[in-house]
């Protein structure tokens, strides 16, 4: 593998940029003649707009536009758009309501732009944000989704009646019944999935700038994912053709899947931008964050598994209430159905499951892809389902699993998913070992006798990623391919530049990338840089999200670092007056094999660019293309086992430990995957324990800061003991599965179920709160 | 934020002219609790007077019967100085337990008091050990200092100077961390003071603020142990009820907070 190859732990390339404050975030960037922009936000949940005075505002110092959700609509400004359809069990497409970028007529979520205020400075236009009159007509507001089903409940969009977007359904419910009605056990559970705040470290940003002659528009966003922004932005919204668009998503500081959507500000900074004729800018505060970035999660599920006598599963019926808030996000419509359901055989071998998704409408701002985007709902309705029927057939939890464990691969779930590979086994025994669950009843008993209540959880968890075939999901209803580019530049000089469609916000691509090529051509990476997150750079790319740059991002490098290998084996033989078949690549040379004859690669790329002595016919240059798509997802699984301690007089919880046994097939960095492992982890352990977003009984989010809504912090995880069992993806030829969501998606049922386990009572809601612990041990 | 004046007197007789002189005047001391208030465009003062590098207005002084804490002196030289350390070791640990070390280094006993969060620490560890805040006009007791939420016994443009404790026999604090701000969501401060009176005040519980608790106050006058908290029963009528704890959860933590001080103050 060599010292920078593939599998060594490299420090990040990118972390001296970040760490000595060097990045280049958008809020850094300053253009010439740049203005600032300050939005109108609704302080009510649902309310129609009687009218909007801009008059005063108009006259305030520094001011040189105010505008309006009605001036968009004049200009023929599209809506939002969700680019997933999903279809009804009944035939019927999605009741889709529509979402202008501001405003017009009704607002429906607390924090809804209905106007902007385009200024010199920034106070300047806060000031006059004051000074525009907005009258509103309240309307009665469903906070949630039992409000928003409920009889009577007031309509959000007369194009869903009842509030219902789609009620969908997939698997076999007459042989779902079936099993269910043949059962010897049925263990229910009714859960529910809290509803979280993505919360990325840099806030939303966009800077628009509109060239006149040139027709021609930059935006600079905190996007996962630019091309998508610039095809969404312009065959959608009438903003400027893709030609004229150039999107640049410079250094971003964690998206978390809150910044694959197009948002209403960076629509409205293009727009303005022209209007104007001046760019603007737009940087968004931690509570325009808290009220107007997607919100993740948000579930209300009963879910029912039958057992036969034996304890092994036989059936899985589900019926989950997602609520995606008052308009439908960029991807929202897939999240609780294609990203959820199909992944509701966990890991187990299920013959017969029916899932049934209804999405709803509330007065709330969207929810849409939070890291895991309804793998992280799937996996924990199943292993809460999986300990609690442990505790109702009175077996071992770990037992029950490994009785019901797929063991033979590939393994087609009655969800459409098929799984490729994985050792279910191995993961839980890691883990198992790593905490010493045989020594438990010991450590438990010891507790107790100390006044101290112990309990053990464990999770064992599956994720579709490499997101994803585009063939599959064309089929379900995407409206995008998934595949990935890349453009290998190898330079005159033999520096080698990697334009590739990925982004990376957090994920080190910088560096992993690299290793690639590191590990080819025996070069050190510092010859070699990641060029991404600029429309006008890279081919085109699908950007970064569900796990998917490694096997689908780092897949079409390799595709493309073929062809170079090919082309320049080919100079390099013609050179050595050798035959291509016996060069070798080895250290940064290409070699003739058994012989002492070798060229460095500079030679090689010199001898490319100056055409001077190449093979009759061939081209100039060394510099290759691929587009990769993949043909399956990958299944990252494994197990983590937590071990917690409830104290009895103020319900609080604190680990003992945890521990993680993943299989992420090859593991390219694997200090990078422990960092993204621990992220994840810690994503997954707020959920459980500490993260909530609240919305009272009127709309209003009541954790809208830091005070109240309360993000992990450092003292409140454990130190994790992390380890690998690993089965390689056949799917790709790396090897890779994926390694970015795996923590959030399998961390809180193993809190949970540890928790319920410690207290003896499993009725328990995430997150579980000191104060939620008390009441489920002292009723 | 909106314009304002920052002034830097050197003196409390020129930070309370300069208050005078402006019209809607405020004074600065950790900004902790003023700033981000000014920053979200919720208060607009004319004037703000910064009482932090007044230097009469910082520093700790012990004699054998009291501490002495000067009203600018930040949290963290609170918690870090020896005589608070040997005096009252309850104060420096509550300071150990307050914010984080951002609002360690910033944060004011002054500003805090002054402020009179609901959920603040200090107002607990005041009322309990009953001391006495003087300010440039004059000395209140704690138990009328504070007034209810976000309400004290200060007029308009005094200066709080310092505040002094009596030194007990024995004092300990105990906190149930709010789970996101790490205020209190509930502690309680439990002081039994030289001449034998208890004296037991909780903050983050109650409606009104800080509070004191007279029937663990009578409890441990008949026996200083938290066994003797065991029969008491708090009730939820008038505590707090939000997301993060409901009033029959806070109505318990002040019993098991007791008792925790108590084994922490020995
Ligand atoms: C993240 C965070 C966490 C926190 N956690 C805790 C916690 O766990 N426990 C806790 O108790 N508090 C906590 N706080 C609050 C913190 O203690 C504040 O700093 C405190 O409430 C105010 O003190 P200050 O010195 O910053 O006052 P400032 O913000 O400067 O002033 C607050 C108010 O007091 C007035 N004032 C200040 N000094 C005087 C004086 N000498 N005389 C008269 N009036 C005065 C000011 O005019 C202003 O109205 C936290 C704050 C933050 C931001």
């Amino acid at each position: 593998m060599g010292v920078e190859g593939i599998g060594a732990s490299v420090v990040r390339k990118e972390d001296r940029r970040f760490i000595t404050g060097k990045g280049r975030y958008v809020d850094d960037i300053k253009l010439v003649g740049m203005t600032h922009a300050h939005f109108i936000r609704s302080p009510h949940a649902h309310a129609k707009i009687k009218s909007i005075d801009t008059s005063e505002a108009m006259k305030m110092p520094g001011v040189v536009g105010v505008l309006t959700g009605q001036q968009l609509v004049d200009d023929k400004i599209g809506n939002l758009i969700c680019g997933w359809a999903i279809t009804s069990k009944d035939g019927t497409g999605m009741k889709m309501g529509a979402w202008p970028a501001m405003a017009p007529e009704t607002v429906r979520f607390v924090g809804q732009a209905v106007a902007v205020v385009i200024a010199e400075t920034k106070n300047q236009a806060r000031d006059a944000a004051e000074a525009v009159v907005v009258n509103y007509e309240e309307l009665p507001a469903v906070p949630d989704i039992r409000a928003a089903i409920a009889p009577g409940a007031p309509q959000l969009h007369p194009e869903a009646p009842g509030n219902v977007i789609y009620d969908w359904t997939i698997g076999d419910e007459g042989a779902t019944d079936a099993a269910f009605k043949a059962a010897a056990n049925v263990v229910s559970l009714d859960i529910t999935n809290n509803r979280l705040v993505p919360n990325a470290m840099e806030p939303r940003a966009a800077i628009a700038e509109y060239n006149e002659p040139e027709e021609h528009f930059t935006l600079y966003t905190t996007s996962q994912n630019p091309h998508v922004a610039r095809l969404v932005l312009s065959a959608f919204y009438n903003i400027a053709q893709e030609h004229k668009l150039r999107v640049v998503a410079p250094d971003v500081g964690g998206g978390f899947g809150s910044k694959i959507f197009i948002y209403p500000e960076e629509m409205v900074a293009l727009w303005a931008s022209k209007k104007v004729g001046r760019p603007v800018k737009w940087t968004g505060d931690r509570t325009e964050a808290f009220l107007t970035d997607a919100h993740g999660r948000d579930h209300l599920t009963k879910a029912e598994m039958a057992f036969d006598k034996d304890n092994k599963i036989t059936g899985l019926r589900v019926k989950t209430y997602a609520n995606l808030g008052g308009y439908m996000s960029l991807f929202s419509s897939s999240v609780p159905t294609y990203l959820y359901a199909t992944l509701l055989s966990g890991q187990y071998n299920i013959p017969n499951i029916f899932a049934e998704v209804i999405s709803v409408y509330t007065n709330t701002v969207p929810v849409d892809a939070y890291r895991g985007a309804g793998r992280p709902e799937a996996s924990f309705v199943v292993e809460r389902l999986m300990e609690t029927a442990a505790r109702q057939l009175k077996v071992d939890p770990a037992e029950l699993r490994k009785k019901n464990f797929i063991t033979q691969f590939p393994h087609q779930t009655p969800v459409i998913m098929a799984y490729d590979i994985g050792d279910f086994h191995a993961s839980l025994d890691a883990a198992m070992k790593a905490i010493d669950y045989a020594g438990f009843p010991a450590r438990k008993a010891k507790a107790k006798s100390e006044g101290k209540l112990r309990g053990i959880g464990i999770s064992c968890y599956i994720e579709a990623c490499g997101i994803a075939p585009s063939k599959a999901v064309g089929s379900l209803g995407a409206g995008v391919g998934l595949w990935e580019s890349a453009e290998v530049r190898v330079n005159p000089v033999g520096t080698i530049e990697i334009l590739t469609g990925s982004h990376s916000h957090g994920q080190g691509h910088e560096t992993t990338f690299c290793q690639l090529i590191a590990d080819r051509l025996g070069v050190p990476i510092s010859q070699v840089s990641i060029v991404h997150g600029d429309t006008d750079k890279v081919q085109f790319g699908m950007g970064t999200y569900g796990s998917r740059s490694a096997a689908v991002g780092l897949t079409a490098i390799l595709k493309a670092m073929e062809k170079v290998e090919a082309k320049a084996k080919k100079i390099a033989a013609h050179q050595l007056e050798a035959s291509e078949n016996d060069i070798v690549i080895e250290n940064g040379e290409f070699k003739v094999a058994g012989t002492d004859k070798s060229l460095a690669l500079p030679m090689v790329a010199l001898a490319a660019y100056t055409a001077h002595n190449l093979p009759d016919g061939m081209e100039p240059g060394l510099k290759e293309g691929a587009f990769y798509d993949p043909t399956n997802f990958t299944f990252p699984a494994g197990a983590y086992i937590c071990e917690m301690e409830v104290d009895a007089g103020t319900g609080k919880s604190t680990f003992v430990n945890f521990v993680a046994a993943d299989d992420f097939g090859r593991l390219i960095n694997p200090m990078i995957v422990e960092g993204q492992v621990h992220g994840g982890l810690a994503q997954g352990i707020g959920q459980a324990l500490l993260e909530n977003a609240a919305y009272d009984a009127s709309g209003q989010l009541l954790t809208a800061s830091f005070m109240d809504y309360a993000m992990p912090r450092a003292d409140d995880l454990p130190s994790f003991k992390l380890s690998h069992t690993t089965t390689l993806c056949p799917g790709n030829p790396l090897g890779v599965k994926g390694c970015g969501e795996a923590g959030a998606i399998g961390a809180s049922a193993a809190v949970i179920n540890a928790i319920t386990d410690a207290i003896g009572n499993n009725k328990l809601e995430m997150p579980a709160t000191p104060d939620r612990v008390w009441h489920a041990i002292h009723g | 934020m909106y314009q304002t004046t920052y002034h830097r007197p050197s003196s409390v007789d020129e930070a309370a002219s300069l208050f005078a002189k402006g019209s809607d005047a405020k004074y600065l001391a950790g900004g902790h609790t003023l700033i981000p208030v000014m920053k979200q465009r919720l208060a607009a003062p004319s004037d703000v007077i910064d009482l932090g590098k007044i230097k009469e207005l910082v520093g700790i002084e012990a004699s054998a019967d009291t501490l002495t804490i000067k009203a600018a002196t930040t949290y963290y030289d609170i918690m870090q100085n020896a005589d608070v350390k040997k005096s009252i070791p309850a104060i420096s640990y509550l300071t150990s337990m307050l914010g984080d070390p951002a609002v360690r280094h910033r944060g004011t006993i002054g500003g805090s008091i002054a402020n009179n969060d609901p959920a603040a620490d200090f107002p607990a560890a005041l009322v309990s050990l009953d001391a006495t805040v003087k300010t440039n006009k004059r000395s209140i007791a704690a138990d009328d200092f504070f007034k209810g939420l976000f309400t004290t016994a200060l007029e308009d443009g005094e200066i709080i100077t310092a505040i002094a404790f009596p030194i007990p026999a024995k004092a300990g604090y105990a906190k149930m961390r709010h789970p996101a701000s790490r205020f209190a969501l509930t502690g309680v401060f439990v002081t039994q003071t030289k001449t034998g009176d208890v004296r037991v005040a909780a903050t983050g519980a109650s409606q009104d603020g800080v509070m004191r608790v007279p029937a663990i106050e009578a409890a441990l006058k008949a026996n200083w142990s938290a066994g003797a908290i065991d029969g008491v029963t708090i009730s939820a009528d008038g505590m707090i009820s939000d997301i993060h704890g409901t009033s029959d959860y806070r109505a318990n933590l002040v019993k098991v907070m007791a008792q925790r001080a108590v084994d922490a103050a020995g």
